[in-house]
């Protein structure tokens, strides 16, 4: 396939924790404009594989390719900067500041106002600041959040805050939007809600990795699926392909995936 | 709102006159000792602003804060008195305090601030107890800081021909040197404050605070963590130097022993019970713990009277009060006396 | 050469006294991920307490040992109730808040000592009464008083004494399962409230002892002792790896040697230039480079941030 189709690519992933290998070489490769789902058992080294792919642990070897470029893996900062935003499996927010306010913090990267900007108010400073409230706004209002703006984010119910994570997480204007488990803790309706919206998150033009438990959205959501089990990948393909290979039957316990 | 937005200029105009009129007002109604009292809230109104910065913005402990309130001190103590001979200017001075701070609080901060914020805590008040100790020493083999005797008739504040150290009369008032400093550090503090709100307010204050409430989530939005931690402790020590400066000026007179762990953990205590993050709370918290210890000292001839003899030094009483204060903060209010954004949350939610 | 072997039995001696009192420290640290500020001031405590036992008891015309074992237990019983009250009132209700509250607490509770022991003992130097004579011998080169031996013997005792009890006992074992991960350890059946608990009791029971021999090195004691001893034990902590007990050990005598002979040197070292004055410098020194060079300290791993 055209490599100008593939946005992200991980080779040769490998991670140890002390004695233990969380990753044992995994490469996967993610395409533009797809929705990529990372699933298999606890424990099979998703999360660790998403805090590789943006920079919270240095691989121990293997290399990532983002958009063409090589992505230094070790500074989550600027990891965010090349474009890849994640939201967090034990919700991360700014507990303290309100839901707008996190949303802002958002477009920190994508804006320049220093300390002379922000105590002089000038006037580059004032229209940035401007087009950030705006632009949050805007983010909040996507999410279904434009009613919660005023509140704190730790104040917020649970589903609200994993849509507050996911506009936060746009706010970076990425191309990659990394989600660790968006649907865990949410009832049938909350789900719907979120189902819509990554789809709409899609049909803008941003690629979804999204590792998750419920198998039935990730089933029918992703395009491609990759199955970790201790570390390794064992199956990667469409979901109806993978859902029938022997391998990940296993790894699942027989019959448990559908 | 807008019915309140006439009511809210005439209440700032109030406020304004009546802090023009306060070094007048206080000397009639508690004589000159309080005058100078209010110069010295003014000025732990600067510092407690600067370390609010550091510590209520961004979240790290710095335990020696009291040090960039000496570099300024010294700075200007230095270059303006006989000690080396030099007179420079203030308008040069207080910049310069500022940035020697500045660069002292980058030193400090680059090694530790990528570790784990308590290590910070200890190496900042490692750091203050050396500049206490060089401060003290450094006047062998070549005298610089002239040791314990500490350094005396330093420049008083001069705009033009006009010293700060004289008294002036205008308009049928009497300006002694006291008053003159009042409205100086009352400029000074009131830019603090502005200063500190548009930080707040601005992609930078979101980063400090973002970083306070969860650092990791905060580089994973793509806030370079480490230089926005030096940019807070730098800005804080900024404050501490500028505010270093004008206590030289003011005093005429400073020495090691006013730079000590008591005062940083005194700034500290004005931040934390003040509420951590709130400007206002921190204005208030530097007010309350620069009148309040004052009070104290009457409780000295107190116990003369009543029981005869003096039970508890008053300095020590307001110690043993500061450390109970800050644990019972801590246990049962921990956000202080007038928490920070919870009230802008509310407003903002009532407003959507 | 002799200064040479002088200055190092005399690190020796005091960085023992350093390894004591970083104990605590690296206890603490260990299990709830505090520091614990107040440390330093608990062995201050326990110095001034043996002092005053010391006094009382020297006036009374009581045989030294006699004296000197009466005063290391009341300080022992002094501190390890302070530490125990300490952690129940000022620590255990903030487990679960920021990180920043148990750290302002820690320094609060560190002034409320110092300025409590300060209206108690008055802010003057108090200094120790003569009970002993002790004999003087020569070792390698380098003078040495029965005392100082005594000293640096006891410190070594304590020290093979408490790893033997982390290795060993029960609740050895209960604490190295709370250090590893507390809720884990939680539903296992560990009490992990009573071995915190423990963990302070036990630490400040040997400030205490350290607080004795503070007292008997320098023969003075003062409110304010407890800053610059905590300074440079929670420096040999993280020296040795904060955390890790034997590290302490090691990073106590390695601090106490490195003082001695900077302090013992840096006089010809800069002509003359700077003096013994600059000794407490050093331990921050020390400090500043650990944390630069290898954060972890020398028997230290590096532990990544949970996600």
């Amino acid at each position: 396939m055209p490599p100008a189709d593939i946005l992200l690519t991980a080779t040769g992933i490998i991670k140890n924790f002390g004695g233990l290998t969380a990753l044992n070489g995994v490469s996967i490769s993610v395409r533009r404009g797809e929705i990529f789902g990372l699933i298999g058992p606890n424990g099979a080294g998703k999360t660790t594989l998403f805090n590789v792919l943006t920079g919270i642990y240095a691989a121990d070897a293997g290399e990532l390719v983002f958009d063409g470029r090589p992505v230094d893996g070790s500074k989550p900062h600027l990891v965010a900067q090349h474009g890849i935003a994640r939201t967090f499996q034990n919700i991360r927010l700014f507990g303290g500041m309100t839901a707008l306010e996190n949303v802002m913090v958002g477009r920190h990267v994508r804006t320049h106002t220093g300390v002379l900007g922000a105590v002089l108010r000038t006037r580059g400073a004032a229209i940035e600041e401007r087009a950030i409230t705006q632009r949050a706004r805007e983010l909040l209002d996507y999410c279904g959040l434009a009613a919660r703006a005023g509140s704190l984010a730790r104040d917020l119910p649970y589903g609200d805050q994993r849509r507050l994570e996911i506009a936060r997480a746009l706010a970076t204007d990425p191309r990659l939007l990394a989600l660790d488990e968006p649907a865990a803790g949410m009832n049938a309706t909350e789900t719907a809600t979120l189902r819509k919206l990554l789809e709409r998150i899609l049909g803008d033009g941003i690629t979804l990795l999204l590792i998750e438990h419920d198998m039935k959205l990730v089933m029918g959501l992703s395009h491609r699926v990759a199955v970790l089990d201790y570390g390794e990948k064992i199956a990667e393909g469409e979901p109806a392909a993978v859902q029938r290979d022997a391998k990940v039957i296993t790894a699942y316990l027989g019959g448990a995936l559908v | 709102m807008s019915a309140s937005a006439p009511w809210r200029r005439v209440a700032w105009v109030v406020i304004a006159l009546l802090l023009l009129a306060a070094p007048f007002l206080i000397e009639i109604l508690f004589g000159r000792t309080w005058v100078r009292i209010t110069d010295v809230a003014l000025l732990f109104i600067m510092l407690a602003l600067g370390l609010n910065i550091v510590v209520g913005f961004a979240g790290l402990l710095d335990l020696g804060y009291i040090a960039f309130f000496a570099v300024g001190a010294y700075c200007y103590a230095l270059l303006a008195s006989p000690q080396l001979g030099m007179h420079w200017p203030f308008l040069v001075l207080l910049p310069l305090g500022a940035m020697v701070a500045a660069v002292f609080g980058i030193l400090l901060g680059a090694p530790t601030l990528r570790l784990r914020g308590d290590y910070l805590a200890i190496v900042t008040l490692g750091f203050g107890e050396i500049i206490r100790v060089l401060l003290n020493n450094l006047n062998r083999p070549v005298n610089i800081t002239n040791g314990p005797q500490g350094i005396t008739l330093i420049d008083p504040l001069q705009i033009g021909g006009f010293s700060l150290a004289q008294t002036h009369s205008f308009a049928g008032l009497t300006f002694t040197a006291l008053h003159n400093y009042y409205f100086v550090f009352l400029a000074c503090a009131v830019l603090s404050i502005i200063i500190s709100r548009r930080l707040e307010d601005s992609r930078i204050g979101r980063a400090w605070v973002a970083i306070r409430e969860d650092e990791l989530a905060a580089a994973s939005m793509g806030i370079n963590t480490r230089n926005m931690k030096l940019l807070a402790f730098a800005m804080g020590a900024t404050f501490g130097g500028v505010a270093g400066g004008l206590f030289a000026s003011f005093q005429g007179f400073i020495s090691p022993e006013s730079f000590h762990l008591i005062d940083s953990i005194m700034v500290l205590c004005m931040v934390v019970l003040g509420g951590m993050g709130n400007v206002a709370g921190v204005v208030l918290g530097a007010v309350l713990l620069t009148v309040l210890p004052e009070a104290l000292r009457y409780i000295g001839p107190l116990q003369q009277r009543w029981f005869g003899e003096v039970f508890i030094d008053p300095s020590d009483l307001r110690m043993l009060l500061f450390g109970l204060a800050l644990v019972l903060m801590m246990l049962f209010r921990p956000s202080g006396i007038w928490p920070a954004r919870r009230r802008k949350a509310e407003e903002n939610h009532a407003a959507g | 050469m002799e200064i040479f072997a002088q200055q190092i039995v005399n690190g020796l001696v005091l960085g023992s006294i350093y390894a004591l009192v970083a104990l605590g420290y690296t206890m603490v640290y260990g299990i709830l991920g505090l520091i614990n500020f107040a440390h330093g001031d608990i062995t201050m405590i326990g110095a001034l307490v043996s002092l005053a036992i010391i006094q009382l008891l020297a006036a009374a015309g009581l045989p030294a040992p006699v004296i000197l074992l009466l005063a290391g237990s009341g300080a022992v019983v002094v501190c390890a109730t302070l530490g125990l009250s300490i952690e129940r009132v000022a620590y255990r209700p903030l487990r679960r808040a920021p990180r920043l509250a148990p750290l302002i607490t820690a320094i609060g509770v560190s002034i409320l000592l110092q300025y409590s022991a300060a209206l108690v003992w008055g802010k003057q130097y108090i200094s120790l009464p003569q009970i002993i004579e002790p004999a003087q011998f020569t070792i390698f080169g380098a003078q040495l008083t029965s005392l100082q031996a005594a000293i640096f013997l006891l410190a070594c005792l304590i020290m093979a004494g408490l790893l033997w009890f982390i290795k060993t006992s029960r609740m050895g074992r209960a604490m190295r399962a709370t250090e590893q991960n507390p809720d884990v350890a939680g539903l296992m059946g560990v009490n992990t409230n009573s071995v915190i608990a423990f963990t302070f009791v036990l630490g400040s029971a040997i400030g205490a002892v350290a607080g004795l021999m503070v007292v008997l090195y320098y023969g003075l004691g003062h409110y304010f002792m407890g800053f610059m001893l905590g300074l440079k034990a929670f420096t040999a902590a993280v020296l040795g790896g904060i955390g890790n007990v034997g590290g302490a050990v090691l990073g106590g005598l390695l601090l106490g040697v490195i003082e001695s002979l900077a302090a013992g040197y840096i006089g010809d070292l800069t002509g003359g230039v700077l003096g013994s004055n600059y000794r407490d410098i050093f331990a921050f020194l020390v400090l500043v480079l650990v944390l630069v060079l290898r954060p972890s300290g020398l028997l230290g791993h590096r532990g990544g941030d949970r996600v």
